[in-house]
């Protein structure tokens, strides 16, 4: 049924007139431009679309747009400390700041293709909201459900794990 | 002049731009030709471009499909051109402005292309130092560079930027000859870790992949898939399909495409088309599964190819059949498998085309811009000038994107709409249209001499190809021969064999030859009683291999075993090795295995690799930490699993690629050895992760593994029949 969902989208009140049973990811990436969120499975297997609503790491794969209807929506490139004069928070990666976790992906080497690399951040970033200090274990079967394929796994959890000890240090 | 574009000159130059154009004749070209096929044109090529801003823009076919070259190839032009790496823009893969290129695979870029591209910066510097000569009114050899600043040795206030040199200017400079390439005593950029170019646009998700791209009105295409390979569509009632809104429907030769704005509707459209189908004819084909695979394999291989054949094999057969039956002296025979498996890069196959003023244009995920730009023009009637092939950012190749299908229907649809079409394949296609890595079998027959050498190494390998099928030791009575070797490149390759399509696999052939090769070299240490190590050391006088084998020990931690195989408590260490693209590997692997499950667990990993000059440390680590963590995939779990030409595994659910938490840390050790040109780097380390795992396995349990991948059903059930014969105690 086409009607109008309202919701926040990094940190922005946003308004889609569209069918109500589309696919979040694909109103993401289509509708609203922002291809930072991806595909991966379809199937909310690989986690490659993972973006976080009310907090919550969500596959966005998997949910219909209706079920956002007045929630608060983050995704990939809203991740960073939003900078002004952009309505959707995009972060075009040129001189704004970037958030701690994405910062440690670079520092660590937590990525190659960078194909995963939004749902992993936006999933680990989800987790570190809600365990700030998790022990080493907990992250790896955090994130067991997100799928890298080029073999970033150790450096991936090093970076989450660099950020939980770092906030752990500095409460 | 023509260049190979089929452009002249000057649209060329309008293409590359203003500014100083550094083009190169002749060369390194013609000695990297590879396998005989011309590497670049034979006439010009621009590598580099010095606009009046100072920014150098560096064009290559290469790709960066997350393998870090993106990077090391700035490095490699920052290095010789005399720049800061931050003053550098980097050209991909772009037909129209880059030199022609065969592909990214086989782990060339640094070793073959990037040496070219070293001597063009490094002759693009003698231009630049030439124009300022002129311009300072000093001799040539009174300069020197720095961060794009030319100035008099001594007088550093006479001097002359790279951008004051390019200022209105339209100057191409031709160079040909050599030039003297910086010596790594002299190195600041080479060699020095630099965080990827992409880094930032990879973690804000401004990284542009091929379908992240649009263009106004853009139409999303879905593609009528056979349910098995070789069945033939009999009619499709496509009438549903067209009543829905918004869709058109193209239907031409065997491409039967739904497209819509949307892609959901597309999606919605495709389902919604009832198609029957007329399966392929029952038969042998029809009814291969991943255990009847092999023996079909080794019976439709072919005629071998003789690789190797040295010494007096009748002889050394002899002897061996004739010692004493359990004496490492005896003739060891032994077959080793694998099963077909996927590239399954996160990313799928994408491209997007346009139709415009008779030009195809298409942006394609592929790791073959300059062939695939070749078999559009083919398969559309077009000359070669008349399409562009632009590579966008791959999430992923590991030689699965080379035959691009994909790009090929995004270029039709796009022709026959008249609308720019992209073409994103879903997970289940791009399982269903993989050029998988080929079910495969070695085997061996082989022998120690009286003197605990390796006597006798009679070798046969069945449909994985050549690639390191000829072992790092030195072997005196040796036979090699090689048959059903896929040909890469062609997506009908190997039909005979398979029974769908095969190709390249990161590492092609080179993972099974190491892993039957390391693991008999593992039988028969443990047949002379020789701890696994001893064994290889003592079986190779090379010193690059002795290099990398006492380094990753001691990285490790190894401790030597009387008698691999002894420990038998479920917990044991492996190692193999191997010389692969001119690099030198040798990997260990601590592992534990759960008698009950048979799940084997890595607990950690530690590889050495000479690879000559390394240009970016980092980056070289990654790939080797990479190559292992994906290597677990095939050594442990993935095996694709089919019935005749269809694909079961059709997702992520069944078909269980590694996860974080089960691959182990990894420490990648880089040998230093600054004597030797840049190696390969993305492929070697990951070709002995197979061997590896099933010695250390070996060494846990006593039981040798010749099947990958090792599931646990298969190990718990081999582990249970040899462990209830009498002598052997049981554990855990």
């Amino acid at each position: 049924m086409k009607r109008k969902i309202g919701f926040r989208l990094n940190g922005k009140a946003v308004s889609v007139d569209t069918d109500d049973d589309r696919l979040l990811l694909w109103v993401l990436r289509t509708d609203l431009a922002l291809t930072g969120t991806k595909y991966g499975c379809g199937e909310g297997i690989c986690g490659a679309c993972t973006v976080m609503v009310a907090g919550s790491a969500v596959r966005s794969c998997k949910v219909r747009l209706s079920s956002l209807e007045g929630k608060e929506l983050v995704t990939i490139e809203g991740l960073a400390p939003a900078k002004a004069g952009n309505g959707t928070g995009a972060n075009d990666g040129t001189g704004s700041p970037l958030h701690p976790l994405q910062q440690a992906f670079i520092d660590h080497g937590a990525f190659q293709c960078g194909y995963c690399t939004s749902g992993m951040l936006m999933t680990a970033a989800a987790f570190l909201r809600d365990n700030p200090k998790p022990a080493r274990v907990a992250i790896e079967s955090h994130m067991a459900h997100n799928l890298c394929r080029c073999g970033a796994h150790q450096r991936i959890v090093n970076a989450i794990e660099a950020v939980a000890l770092n906030s752990a240090s500095n409460p | 002049m023509k260049s190979s574009l089929g452009l002249d000159r000057r649209s060329f130059f309008e293409r590359v731009g203003g500014g100083i154009v550094v083009l190169v004749t002749g060369g390194p070209t013609a000695a990297l030709a590879q396998q005989g096929q011309r590497l670049y044109p034979e006439d010009f090529n621009a590598y580099l471009a010095i606009a009046e801003t100072g920014r150098v823009t560096v064009f290559s076919g290469k790709i960066e499909m997350g393998q870090g070259v993106l990077t090391s190839q700035a490095q490699m032009v920052a290095e010789e051109l005399g720049v800061d790496l931050s003053a550098i823009d980097m050209v991909l893969g772009d037909t129209d402005r880059c030199p022609w290129d065969m592909g990214t695979f086989g782990s060339m870029t640094s070793r073959v292309f990037g040496q070219a591209l070293r001597a063009a910066a490094a002759k693009a510097k003698v231009v630049l130092t030439s124009l300022a000569a002129r311009e300072l009114g000093v001799p040539a050899s009174k300069l020197q560079v720095n961060k794009g600043i030319v100035s008099v040795v001594g007088e550093p206030q006479r001097s002359v930027s790279f951008a004051g040199l390019s200022k209105g200017a339209r100057i191409t400079g031709f160079v040909s000859g050599d030039a003297a390439l910086r010596t790594p005593e002299e190195f600041s950029v080479i060699g020095v870790s630099a965080q990827r170019l992409d880094a930032i646009p990879k973690v804000t998700g401004a990284a542009k992949y091929t379908a992240d791209l649009s263009l106004p009105g853009m139409l999303f295409a879905r593609i009528l898939r056979p349910p098995v390979h070789g069945a033939v569509l009999l009619k499709a009632d496509v009438s549903a399909a067209q009543r829905q809104a918004g869709v058109t429907l193209v239907q031409r030769d065997d491409l039967l495409a739904v497209l819509h704005a949307d892609p959901q509707a597309a999606a919605r459209a495709l389902a919604a088309i009832d198609a029957q189908w007329q399966l392929p004819a029952p038969g042998t084909a029809a009814v291969l599964d991943p255990e009847s695979i092999f023996a079909h394999i080794a019976l439709q291989s072919g005629v071998a190819k003789e690789l190797v054949n040295r010494g007096n094999l009748g002889a050394a057969r002899a002897e061996a059949n004739s010692a004493v039956p359990g004496s490492p002296q005896r003739l060891m025979e032994s077959t080793y498998q694998k099963g077909y498996v996927a590239h399954a890069a996160l990313e799928t196959h994408a491209a997007l085309a346009q139709w415009k003023d008779g030009r195809m244009t298409v942006w394609a995920s592929t790791q073959t811009p300059f062939p695939t730009r070749g078999r559009i023009a083919k398969a559309l009637g077009l000359d070669g000038s008349q399409v562009r092939v632009i590579t966008p950012l791959l999430g992923g190749g590991f030689g699965g994107k080379s035959a691009d299908g994909q790009a090929m229907e995004a270029a039709r649809l796009a022709q026959i709409t008249a609308q720019p079409v992209q073409v994103a394949w879903t997970r289940e296609e791009e399982f269903f249209n993989d050029t998988f890595d080929p079910a495969c079998v070695v085997k061996i027959a082989s022998a120690l001499d009286p003197g605990g050498k390796i006597g006798l190494w009679d070798y046969s390998v069945f449909a994985a190809g050549e690639r390191a099928a000829t072992p790092c030791y030195e072997l005196p009575n040796t036979h090699i021969r090689s048959s059903g070797r896929p040909s890469y490149g062609d997506q009908e390759a190997g039909t005979s064999v398979h029974p769908f399509a095969v190709g390249a696999w990161r590492g092609p052939g080179a993972n099974m030859n190491v892993f039957a090769i390391e693991s008999q070299i593992d039988l028969m240490a443990s047949a002379a009683g020789v701890d696994p190590l001893a064994f290889r050391l003592g079986n190779t006088s090379d010193r690059r291999m002795h290099r990398v084998l006492d380094a990753v020990a001691s990285a490790f931690g190894w401790t030597a075993a009387a008698r691999p195989g002894s420990r038998a408590g479920g917990h044991g260490y492996g190692l193999a090795c191997v010389i692969d693209a001119g690099t030198y590997v040798a990997t260990m692997a601590e592992v534990d295995v759960e008698p009950a499950t048979g799940k084997v667990r890595v607990l950690r990993m530690a590889c050495a690799q000479d690879m000559g000059i390394v240009i970016n440390p980092e980056g070289a680590k990654m790939q080797i930490e990479g190559g292992l963590a994906m290597g677990l995939g095939y050594t442990l779990s993935e095996e694709l699993r089919f019935r005749g030409g269809e694909i079961l595994d059709r997702n992520f659910d069944s078909y269980q690629i590694p996860r974080i938490g089960s691959v182990p840390s990894i420490q990648a050790v880089l040998v230093p050895n600054n004597e030797l040109v840049p190696q390969g780097g993305g492929e070697p380390a990951i070709t002995t992760t197979g061997a590896v795992i099933a010695n250390a396995l070996f060494d846990a349990t006593g039981v040798r593994f010749f099947r990958l991948p090792l599931l646990p059903e298969r190990v718990s059930l081999a582990l249970r029949s040899h462990w209830s014969k009498p002598g052997f105690p049981l554990i855990g």
